[in-house]
């Protein structure tokens, strides 16, 4: 599973941290981070809910 | 179960076709929305797209169709009816027989008792809405606001944003003092006033006025604002006129029940959804946020093929709102009674977090263009955390 972010589209509003906080993170200079670009299986689930919650929806998943 | 139809053609319907899809679901499926379009996104309706940085093909809430959804789209058709007991429920002037039901129906704007149907006048929930505010807006037109909530505030900072003559007119001593408390309400203020709009608070409306299009806005004090256009943003309702004589229990929405059922078979998901949340020692709810119809969505077509084994829609509720360029989030359910505590930044600048205390624990937070932290809170709330572990956090991570 590999993440890609659109960043054009990203409006670093954190929901993506709320559900897969191992995923995704914003920091205090208000841009989002991936701390891991192909996340385990283990992850699937969460950043699924990530997927669907971001409400610009700028993340998308490869494999 | 053969066919399942969805009534309502937004966000939450459409995120409920989609997940019952990808969950294995390969019986009929019907999308029925009254709107002509095809599901498109609502909160850009006050931001990007009137302010026209995003355009129709940008708000489009499903870019790549619906073939794979093999889903039959009925649109700009209307569901009137519903008959729980036959299950059927007639859409336009035809009578469809349903196995699951998914009621997505929304809501709609609340109207001012004496609205005229004057030209300028307006509400916003549509595109169409949208569009011919934005008409306006881009004409020059001076725009008065009634409401200083979510909708109101955001459509100020557009109008502000392309200068427009911007009056709001609140009824209440303070922006969405109800909710955020009076703190938070003179940040609000104290926003919309340093980018130049002409906050009136405390102000009742008399009437609106104008010879064939509005003109003027009369108030309860005597005093009168020009305009040209005017938004009524007082407020939304449960769309559910339609399922007045169901035999469903309608009270300020749907009531479902914790797994958002409203009867066998049949279930409710959005801004029209009323149910007991686990989260807030099962106080009845409606939210009429984004992330919560996204995720309802989902949760009540998991519930109509699950059947029996549902399990319970828990979840701290979240929204954002962009006015100016301060991003505006909180989570929780808060009141302003609730102790409120400054944990980040100062409410004197335009980024800080405060969180709200009730009975011991964390009930709310809410950041000016402080994501990262409000998101951490929320954490504390989903956790029914104490408050004293929440200032920890806060004297850690300042
Ligand atoms: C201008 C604006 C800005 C917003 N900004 C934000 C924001 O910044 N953050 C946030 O969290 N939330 C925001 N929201 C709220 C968010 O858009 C809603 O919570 C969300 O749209 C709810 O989705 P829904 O699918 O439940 O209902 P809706 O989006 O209301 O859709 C219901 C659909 O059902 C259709 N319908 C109604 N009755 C019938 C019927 N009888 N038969 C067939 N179809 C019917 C309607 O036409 C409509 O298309 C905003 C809303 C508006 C209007
Ligand atoms: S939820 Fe979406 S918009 Fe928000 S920070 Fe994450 S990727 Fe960006």
């Amino acid at each position: 599973m590999k993440i890609v972010v659109d960043f054009d589209k990203c409006k670093s509003n954190a929901v993506c941290m709320g559900a897969a906080p191992e995923v995704f993170e914003v920091r205090d200079d208000n841009f989002l981070y991936i701390l891991q670009e192909a996340p385990g299986e283990d992850q699937r689930p969460a950043v699924e809910e990530a997927v669907r919650t971001c409400p610009t929806g700028a993340i998308s998943v490869e494999g | 179960m053969d066919h399942i139809v969805v009534v309502g053609a937004s966000l939450a319907g459409l995120r409920a076709v989609e997940t019952l899809r990808r969950e294995g679901f390969a019986g009929r499926l019907t999308l029925v929305g009254a709107e002509r379009h095809e599901p498109y996104d609502r909160p850009p309706l006050s931001k990007d797209y009137l302010a026209g940085t995003a355009d129709r093909a940008a708000i489009a809430l499903r870019k790549d169709g619906f073939d794979d959804l093999d889903v039959v789209l009925r649109l700009g058709e209307t569901a009137h009816s519903l008959d729980v007991d036959a299950r059927t429920v007639g859409i336009s002037d035809s009578t469809v027989a349903f196995d699951g039901l998914l009621i997505a129906t929304g809501a709609h704007p609340r109207t001012l008792p004496t609205q005229p149907a004057l030209d300028g006048v307006h509400t916003l929930r549509t595109v169409e809405d949208a569009d011919a505010i934005s008409k306006w807006i881009d004409g020059g037109a001076r725009l008065c606001v009634i409401g200083a909530g979510f909708i109101g505030a955001e459509v100020a900072a557009t109008a502000r944003g392309k200068g427009r003559e911007v009056t709001v007119l609140e009824a209440l001593p303070q922006p969405m003092v109800r909710g955020v408390g009076p703190v938070i309400g003179a940040v609000l203020a104290r926003l919309h006033r340093a980018h130049g709009v002409d906050l009136r608070l405390g102000v009742g409306v008399q009437s609106i006025a104008g010879e064939g299009r509005v003109e003027r806005v009369h108030l309860v004090d005597g005093s009168v604002v020009a305009c040209d256009v005017v938004l009524v943003a007082i407020g939304a309702l449960p769309s559910t006129d339609w399922l007045t004589d169901s035999g469903l229990t309608v009270d300020n929405g749907v009531v479902c029940d914790a797994a958002l059922r409203a009867a066998p078979g049949i279930v409710a998901a959005g801004d029209v959804c009323r149910w007991p949340n686990a989260a807030f020692d099962d106080e009845l709810m409606r939210i009429e946020h984004w992330t919560n119809a996204a995720e309802q969505g989902v949760h009540a077509a998991r519930t109509l093929l699950a059947g029996e084994s549902a399990e319970p829609f828990v979840t701290v509720p979240f929204v954002w709102s962009d006015q100016y360029d301060v991003k505006i989030q909180s989570a929780g359910r808060f009141s302003a009674d609730d102790r409120m505590e400054v944990v980040s930044g100062s409410t004197d600048d335009d980024r800080f977090v405060a969180i709200f205390e009730r009975a011991g624990r964390v009930s709310g937070v809410l950041g000016f263009s402080q994501p990262r932290r409000v998101m951490q809170y929320r954490r504390f709330i989903a956790d029914s955390a104490s408050f004293a572990d929440a200032l920890a956090f806060a004297a850690e991570n300042p």
